[in-house]
């Protein structure tokens, strides 16, 4: 089967491996309603036994929950100044609460970000923050429910791969980048809105 | 008013194939019906009770003759000869074919006309006030800050799927007639005390199953910042917006979960580090897309020719209905109702809309207007034209003098059509047009809106109504319930519910019986609602449901 994986506008093979924490045993209790800024959106977040049970391979690049890298961070140091250590967050996760407690996220090659819905927006906001506020500069990978009709907004909101869904055409998928030439406003791939380029009078 | 260059035409262009590419993808099933469905909302394409509707982009309500005579085509050609206007200032065509939405999109294009961002979770149309540029109660012109907002917000990459839709208004006058406040954001533009433009904000307003009225985010706000303000409001909604419960996942809830005061903080965060940042507008830029809403050239030699049809009574009971003050001497604007009781409210067929551009082309520098309350105005009409314009419009229905008057309703089109309705609205319009046809009656009763919507998404604006019907569903039937008291504009407030809900054939027993009770109890002079806010809803309840609290 050919690659899912686009990267920087082609087709190529994909060398990590996303890591997936075990199922939740205990069912954890929703806090609707309360007024807790990260319960507003009403997603649950990995349980500490979640976090220490998910199993690290010794080899291979490796995209970890943000929570598991956090936890093994130390033991990881010399995986990640090889370059083999990437994280993946969830569009529910506040980049606020982990972002200082990450060394140099300028030391990881992957930072992923996966959206369980098309219709889940927050991908493209978070694009932003990592680009703009905290200055990533690495690959930056959209994965989860990533279709061809999100890719030119993923793009402009920072993302530079884009793993298509397994059931979906990547080659398909690859035309989506290419959807509009000229836009309007200043966004992460061109900050400057088009009236301050090009003469429009 | 704007005109396209290279680039806008260049992005509808590249709109309409991508939507074309993404309609055959659904047809050739390699997009399911789930996928597809928020591409072709975000492109104004429902799927309602009896064929596709497709809402088409009026932005802020400005339309050129050109393109209503295109609406007009349009309806001939792929639907059944008619439109209709909405409250958001669109229009909406009712029976087109699905196969056939990307020709009509190409076609629409030719005339710098668009479906874009018209439905589905984005920033949708921005709407204005109807008498923008020319009533003189402006202070500041909201078009060419309306036409900025509608570029910055078309394809916005972070936006593009937001918990759900987002609406923008700007008004520029002290009167508001944008209902600035039951937006997700309200902006009034104004002159602060160093004379520069400045703006208020407004977040958390809306009307739909919360009705909520806006807070103030910002007293002024430098117009330089307006984008970037925005986007910091947008950041924080699209982030922590609700997105499990589709009622709950308005901008309003969100700030009234957290107190204004925290969201402030929130945004203000997040401005902090996009403040002066690349949209940042400018002068230059301001004064690029200002120029487009220059002044047309008033005529200033005129006879005045309106006094020799004083004794005409229906001229001047529509001069007085359905003309409004102007900012030039000798200029008035028209409203040409579209709530005759022959046509659904909202409603314009084909040959009217022709007969509305040709009049637009001949008294009006050949520019149309759609207000929100569904009627279409030509703005800038010469006095000594109103008696030949009247004669024609009335000949097309287009000059029943009801402005602003009981059967000047505000209407969704509700369960005839729309797949959300819990009932019909169309026909309640009817049954009220009906019954109060006496127009020197009408007259007497004076200024009061009522508005009808359908289902509690409130298409209709029944919250703001001073008479506010709502369609609701009780055990598979069809029933209204009645808000009395609600009102737009700068004293806006939300209706409230009278008491138990009525069925369609009491609704106008039920409207004559409030209407007979304000005019027992007003004083003189006193219009409905201010009589309403003094008396309260008593009256009016024992009137509807008697003593006892019995129904009609």
């Amino acid at each position: 089967m050919s690659s899912q994986l686009i990267k920087d506008n082609s087709i190529v093979d994909d060398d990590w491996r996303q890591i997936m924490p075990p199922e939740a045993e205990i069912e954890v209790k929703k806090q609707a309603g309360k007024v807790v800024i990260f319960k507003l959106t009403g997603e649950d977040s990995l349980t500490s036994e979640q976090i220490e049970k998910t199993t690290i391979p010794k080899e291979g690049k490796l995209l970890l929950p943000v929570k598991v890298f956090l936890h093994h961070q130390d033991n990881l140091k010399s995986r990640i100044s090889n370059q083999e250590i990437g994280i993946w967050i969830e569009t529910h996760e506040e980049i606020d609460s982990f972002i200082n407690q990450i060394e140099d996220m300028n030391n990881l090659p992957c930072i992923a970000v996966s959206t369980k819905k098309f219709a889940d927006g927050r991908i493209f906001s978070l694009g932003n923050l990592l680009r703009m506020k905290y200055k990533y500069k690495n690959e930056l990978r959209a994965i989860g429910d990533v279709l061809r009709d999100q890719l030119f907004f993923l793009k402009r909101s920072g993302f530079n791969s884009f793993l298509i869904r397994k059931d979906k055409d990547a080659k398909d998928a690859l035309l989506g980048l290419s959807d509009f030439t000229t836009p309007y406003q200043g966004a992460v791939d061109q900050t400057e809105p088009a009236w301050k380029i090009i003469n429009r009078n | 008013m704007y005109k396209y260059d290279s680039l806008d035409q260049t992005l509808v262009n590249e709109r309409v194939t991508q939507y074309e590419g993404q309609l055959a993808r659904f047809l050739n099933k390699e997009l399911s019906e789930e996928e597809f469905r928020p591409l072709r909302l975000q492109n104004g394409l429902y799927i309602q009770r009896h064929a596709p509707m497709l809402r088409v982009a009026i932005p802020y309500g400005l339309l050129s003759s050109a393109q209503l005579t295109k609406l007009a085509d349009i309806a001939d050609k792929y639907d059944r000869g008619y439109g209709h206007f909405s409250t958001r200032q669109n229009i909406q065509f009712n029976w087109p074919k699905l196969e056939d939405t990307p020709k009509i999109l190409r076609e629409l294009a030719t005339v710098e006309m668009h479906a874009i961002q018209t439905s589905g979770n984005c920033i949708r149309n921005i709407t204005t006030d109807q008498f923008a540029g020319v009533t003189p109660d402006e202070i500041i012109d909201p078009r060419y800050l309306a036409e900025i907002i509608r570029q910055w917000s078309t394809f916005h990459p972070e936006f593009a799927l937001l918990p759900r839709k987002f609406k923008i208004a700007v008004t520029g006058s002290s009167k508001d007639r944008a209902i600035v406040q039951a937006h997700d954001i309200g902006l009034e533009v104004f002159t602060d005390k160093n004379n520069e433009m400045a703006i208020k904000v407004w977040v958390g307003g809306g009307l739909g199953r919360t009705p909520i009225l806006g807070s103030v985010i910002r007293e002024n706000l430098s117009w330089k910042h307006i984008l970037t303000y925005c986007e910091a409001i947008l950041r924080v909604y699209n982030l922590y917006g609700r997105r499990d419960n589709m009622y709950k996942a308005r901008i309003k809830i969100l700030v009234k979960a957290l107190g204004i005061e925290k969201f402030k903080q929130l945004v203000d965060k997040e401005w902090a580090t996009i403040k002066n940042g690349p949209n940042t507008i400018d002068s230059k830029e301001i004064n690029r897309i200002k120029a487009f809403f220059s002044e047309p050239i008033y005529k200033t030699d005129k006879k005045d020719d309106l006094k020799k049809h004083t004794t005409n009574k229906s001229f001047t009971q529509w001069l007085l209905r359905c003309t409004h003050s102007h900012k030039k001497e000798g200029y008035r604007s028209v409203t040409l109702s579209l709530k005759s009781n022959e046509q659904a409210p909202g409603d314009a067929t084909s040959d009217q809309m022709r007969a509305v551009a040709s009049l637009a082309d001949q008294y009006s520098f050949g520019e149309i207007r759609v207000s929100h309350e569904q009627n279409l105005i030509l703005s800038d009409v010469s006095e000594d034209n109103l008696f030949e314009l009247w004669e024609k419009a009335k000949v097309k229905k287009l000059a029943t003098p009801n402005i602003g008057l009981l059967t000047d309703i505000i209407c969704c089109p509700g369960g005839d059509f729309c797949s959300l309705a819990n009932a019909k609205s169309i026909p309640i319009a009817k049954s009220i047009q009906d019954i109060f046809d006496d127009m020197d009656y009408l007259h007497d009763i004076g200024d009061i809106n009522l508005n009808i919507s359908g289902c509690m998404n409130a298409c209709g604006h029944h919250h703001v109504g001073h008479i506010g019907i709502l369609g609701v569903d009780k055990d598979g039937s069809e029933w209204y319930q009645l808000t009395l008291g609600g009102n737009q504009g700068n004293f806006a407030s939300i209706g409230k519910v009278i008491g138990p809900s009525f069925s369609e054939e009491e609704m106008p027993k039920v409207i004559k019986k409030i209407i007979n009770t304000y005019v027992k109890n007003r004083h003189p002079d006193e219009v409905f609602i201010d009589c309403v806010s003094r008396i309260g809803l008593e009256p009016f309840k024992e009137e509807v449901y008697g003593k006892k609290g019995k129904s009609v």
